[in-house]
């Protein structure tokens, strides 16, 4: 793994990487938002994003890209650091010095994991179908009543609503991690770190928050 | 003070071990817990039993010898301190307390308590030093200013003892506490700073040589070290050792 040869640089990959699929969730979460406030808006966006070259031909693959690299090292990670210590002890309080998200990366990542499957096959699967396979005309128009559509079943709301709770979880610890990581620890990582708590529980929220109000407000109706 | 001990006891490297439960009576508040083992040892001894083997040397928390599991945490539940700081009052009547060694691939056990730490010897050797030319010609290191600020802080990384407990306590059995203050003791001295890349580059290979785990920033080498060593070096020999592979 030329590049990723030492642990720090795996480290660092690590964090990158974090910090790049945050990025990409607070600018998901504000095209959501917009499904809230004026469904017009949501269906513009959505249709840029949907239409644009550079977003579905570069960004696209450069974001499933690394979704797979941050699982796929993560994971190999945690197994390297499970042979560090083969023999376990029998009593490790762990919970003394250290905080839950810190040291359950892994299952709230695998559960985060397995929301983006669920999300694939709701979301982008019938995307590439319409768009490329059974090639629709563009209609800008569509978006909205699809996202509407899929916030129908109380499972599947269930099972988001989860998945975001866990992902709260993983950012608390990652997203401020990620800073020490590339080496960035003086005297704003104070701030920086309530910044990055905000943010870990406020977006996941912000989604949830979305989700419910789509679910509620078509049972009004 | 009436006392259940539950402590690992294993004969050789190579054999099994397993936990063996010892009672214990007449232990005063005023003991260190290493005396505490004193007492059960000389109790064992007089029974015609194996004592059991633990590390220790200077018994004042300077020397970085003593290790110890005690209860889940390296050095026992009190903060800043060795396990030969750690005062018998700190329990209670009737207290069990599990007793391990240090759990770590790059800390094989040698007997019972006693685990080989060799492995940061070596990264030590690799480059936790400054080289010197000795014939003569020596520069006091005196001689050269040093804002008191760095010197402040290149003391606390040197505040390291070697002991392992955040190796010990570390979800993930890494180093990276210790590798980082012995990196940055010499990173921020303009002494250390001649031999700065290859050091950081060499004493990280060497520590991933050892099978120590990746470092995740939980947080648990810093509350559990003796010395206080601060997370702020990990993030500097990161920088380090980025600048460092920029440079080749
Ligand atoms: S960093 Fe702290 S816990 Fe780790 S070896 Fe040094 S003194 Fe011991
Ligand atoms: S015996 Fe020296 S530090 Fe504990």
């Amino acid at each position: 793994m030329g590049l990723l040869k030492s642990s720090v640089a795996r480290k660092v990959a690590m964090a990158l990487s974090g910090l790049f699929l945050v990025f990409f969730l607070g600018q998901h979460f504000v095209i959501n938002l917009s499904s809230v406030v004026d469904p017009d808006t949501f269906n513009s966006w959505s249709h840029f994003m949907g239409t644009n070259g550079l977003i579905q031909f570069v960004l696209q693959p450069i974001l499933i890209f690394g979704v797979i690299f941050h699982f796929v090292l993560g994971f190999r990670l945690e197994l390297q650091n499970n042979k560090a210590r083969a023999i376990r002890y029998k009593s490790y309080k762990g919970q003394l010095s250290s905080s839950w998200a810190s040291r359950n990366m892994l299952i709230t990542g695998v559960v985060i994991l397995a929301f983006l499957g669920l999300h694939f096959y709701d979301f982008w699967v019938p995307e590439i179908v319409h768009k490329y396979i059974e090639s629709h005309p563009a209609d800008a128009e569509r978006y909205f009543p699809e996202l509407v559509h899929k916030f129908e079943s109380p499972v599947r709301v269930g099972l988001y609503c989860l998945a975001f709770v866990l992902l709260i979880f993983h950012l608390w610890h990652g997203f401020s991690s990620a800073f020490q990581s590339v080496g960035f620890n003086n005297k704003y990582s104070r701030g920086l770190k309530g910044f990055t708590r905000l943010y870990a529980v406020l977006i996941p929220l912000g989604f949830v928050f979305i989700a419910l109000y789509h679910h509620f407000n078509q049972l009004h109706h | 003070m009436k006392l259940t001990l539950k402590i690992w006891r294993q004969k050789s490297a190579q054999a099994k071990g397993s936990m063996q439960t010892y009672p214990i009576d007449g232990i005063d508040g005023d003991m260190s817990f290493l005396e505490m083992l004193d007492v059960l040892n000389t109790q064992l001894i007089d029974r015609g039993e194996e004592p059991v083997v633990f590390d220790h040397d200077c018994r004042e928390g300077i020397c970085g010898t003593c290790s110890l599991q005690i209860n889940g945490e390296p050095h026992g539940p009190d903060r800043l301190i060795t396990t030969c700081q750690l005062h018998m009052r700190k329990f209670n009547d009737g207290d069990t307390i599990v007793i391990e060694p240090f759990r770590a691939k790059a800390f094989p056990v040698i007997k019972d308590l006693m685990v080989d730490r060799s492995s940061f010897d070596r990264i030590q050797q690799a480059g936790g030093y400054v080289s010197v030319n000795t014939s003569g010609n020596t520069i006091d290191a005196n001689a050269i200013p040093i804002e008191k600020d760095k010197a402040d802080e290149a003391f606390n990384a040197a505040a390291c003892i070697g002991c392992g407990a955040c190796v010990a306590a570390c979800k993930n059995a890494s180093a990276m506490l210790f590798t980082a203050a012995k990196v940055s003791q010499f990173a921020l001295l303009p002494q250390g700073r001649v031999e700065a890349t290859r050091r950081v580059l060499n004493m990280v290979e060497q520590m991933d040589k050892e099978g120590f785990g990746n470092c995740t920033n939980t947080g648990a080498c810093e509350v559990e070290c003796p010395k206080g060593i601060s997370l702020e070096n990990i993030a500097r020999m990161n920088r380090e050792y980025l600048a460092a592979s920029l440079r080749g």
